[in-house]
């Protein structure tokens, strides 16, 4: 990994990073990384994987909840008539 | 006066059934003691301003006869847990002014019965941490030596408990973050199975691996708790539908497999072995057949945390973009936004898991960490069922040291090992508890340790029952 990764991982997730921490980080990234890689090592060729999640359905009914909207609105950083305002997209 | 350091919650019970102390009374005693030590040891981050008037409430249950088991009881909820119109921020910069706008299914259960909520707790960022420094709010520090960590990330909640600021606890556990500090401080920390406490309402960090735990000075007090917030919850689809209990809890002799393998490696502490070989001595002795069991993979259960958890971290964070709610930072336009709130908003520590997450997710890489990862943990369930065959119970060191002092780790990756032992049950989905077995003597302080028992998948009885044997042995 090189400075240009982190660089180009914190683009993708949307997080500012200083050039110092950039630095860190790699240092970082090259450590846990080094251990993590030890799950290559595993021969998992003869594991029959059984998968049993399934998925959960409920019905689609309209049901009364204990919730707050009034407390949701108030809280959003920004808004007009009761909606999320945002800066514009195109 | 009412002798907190030797109260329980069956003990509060009777004496408020029987009128010896009222709710007030008790809850006052325990503001009391938050305000001689909350100061110093940093556990809680808000005292509700509620906490009387919340006590009357329960007191009412008394005088009409429906008081249950937790009426009136004080405990003290992870700052990661919702209760309506209080404010939560999962000790982040990024929810600082945050109010939940509805209760956790844990807290709505609680508050059927009179639960008197003391107040929330710290934690790390987002309970990403072994040792409750990396809150945005300060570091917890462990009561038995203030110089050291409390272990995280549920550090506030153990701490709270540890010191009698209240009488038990919620906290949360992903990969240990109930157990090892629970250790740390010298009490009980219990995770039940994956998806027999509704976690809806708790903040996702790993949605495969969280659960919600009970925290409390003794094993039936952690179970107590954790028989109230049981149950399926049709508002979190993991939640799990006629569990068959084992109920095998009553056996006189249980059989306990120990992976000697994995607690001789390097790197365990030599305090750390001795107490647990001790240990071990103990449960022979009272009629338990302690055995090696090969679990020759249990090894890569850390690595494979920190490739799974990472990557569902940095999915469940992605909500976070300063849209929707909590903070705000104002670019030049929407994307700077979003750049601007969360690398400000979020803390080193967790833009750390966001990259490593983003990275391990990114093309070119799946195959390799996260593909791999989840045929690793495949693997382990397998090797898991396979010993559970044979064993009754896995046994192993709660954590590979005693606490450590507060700012000594500076590299991730040496807190990260701190998981060696408890990461495994979150990874196969099994409930696990930490009991204390005893303490060994670091400058003069008497630092508490903890050994861990692990149950195969609806277990908990067996928990209980050998954490109750064990503990009865230091009396």
């Amino acid at each position: 990994m090189n400075i240009k990764d982190i660089e180009n991982l914190a683009e993708l997730a949307k997080i500012e990073l200083s050039e110092k921490e950039k630095e860190g980080l790699l240092k970082d990234f090259d450590n846990i990384l080094e251990y993590i890689k030890q799950v290559e090592r595993v021969d998992i060729k003869d594991l029959e994987v059984e998968y049993k999640n399934k998925n959960i359905w409920r019905e689609d009914e309209l049901k009364s909840r204990e919730f707050s909207p009034e407390l949701i609105k108030n809280q959003f950083p920004d808004s007009k008539d009761g909606f999320v305002k945002v800066k514009k997209i195109l | 006066m009412i002798d907190l350091k030797s109260l329980t919650i069956k003990k509060a019970h009777e004496s408020l059934k029987k009128g010896e102390f009222t709710c007030r009374e008790l809850a006052g005693e325990y503001l009391k003691a938050i305000r001689e030590k909350n100061g110093e040891l940093n556990a809680y981050l808000e005292i509700f301003d509620d906490v009387l008037l919340q006590a009357d409430e329960a007191q009412k249950k008394f005088t009409n006869g429906s008081a249950t088991i937790l009426t009136g009881i004080p405990l003290a909820i992870k700052d990661n847990i919702l209760i309506e119109g209080r404010k939560v921020s999962s000790a982040s910069k990024i929810l600082e002014n945050y109010f939940a706008s509805y209760d956790a299914t844990v807290i709505v259960k609680l508050k059927e019965q009179g639960v008197v909520f003391v107040g929330r707790t710290n934690l790390d960022e987002f309970a990403m941490g072994g040792s409750t420094e990396n809150s945005a709010y300060g570091v917890t520090r462990n009561p038995h030596d203030t110089s050291r960590v409390s272990g995280g990330s549920s550090g506030g909640s153990v701490v709270a408990v540890a010191a009698h600021m209240a009488l038990g606890a919620l906290g949360s556990d992903t990969g240990g973050s109930v157990r090892e500090p629970a250790a740390f401080c010298g009490i009980v920390g219990f995770k039940p199975t994956y998806g027999k406490v509704s976690r809806y309402g708790l903040m996702a960090m790993g949605s495969s691996l969280d659960c919600i735990g009970s925290i409390a000075n003794t094993v039936e007090d952690a179970e107590i708790i954790f028989s109230a917030i049981v149950g399926n919850d049709p508002l979190d689809s993991t939640s799990l539908k006629n569990v068959i209990d084992k109920k095998d809890s009553k056996k006189e002799k249980f059989k306990i497999g120990v992976p000697w393998s994995l607690v001789n490696q390097e790197g365990i502490d030599a305090g750390v072995k001795k107490n647990f070989m001790e240990a071990v001595e103990k449960l022979k002795n009272i009629g338990c057949e302690v055995k090696d069991v090969s679990l020759p993979n249990m090894d890569l259960a850390l690595a494979t945390y920190y490739i799974l958890m990472p990557a569902e971290a940095s999915t469940n964070l992605a909500r976070f973009d300063g849209v929707r709610y909590g903070l705000h930072k104002d670019g030049k336009n929407f994307q700077e936004d979003y750049l601007l709130t969360r690398g400000r908003g979020f803390g080193p520590e967790v833009r750390r898991r966001i990259l490593l997450g983003t990275y391990v997710l990114s093309a070119g890489y799946y195959d390799a960490y996260y593909g791999k990862a989840q045929n690793v943990r495949n693997l382990l369930k397998k090797e898991f069922e396979d010993a559970f065959k044979i064993f009754d119970l896995i046994l192993t060191p709660t954590a590979p040291m005693p606490a450590w002092k507060v700012g000594e780790k500076s590299d991730p990756l040496s807190i990260y090992l701190a998981d060696i032992f408890t990461i495994t049950a979150n990874i196969v989905g099994v409930p696990a508890i930490s009991v204390p077995s005893g303490d060994i003597e670091i400058d003069g302080k008497k630092l508490p340790l903890g050994i861990q028992f692990m149950a195969p998948h609806g277990g908990e009885d067996m928990l209980f029952e050998v954490g109750k044997k064990f503990e009865a042995l230091k009396k």
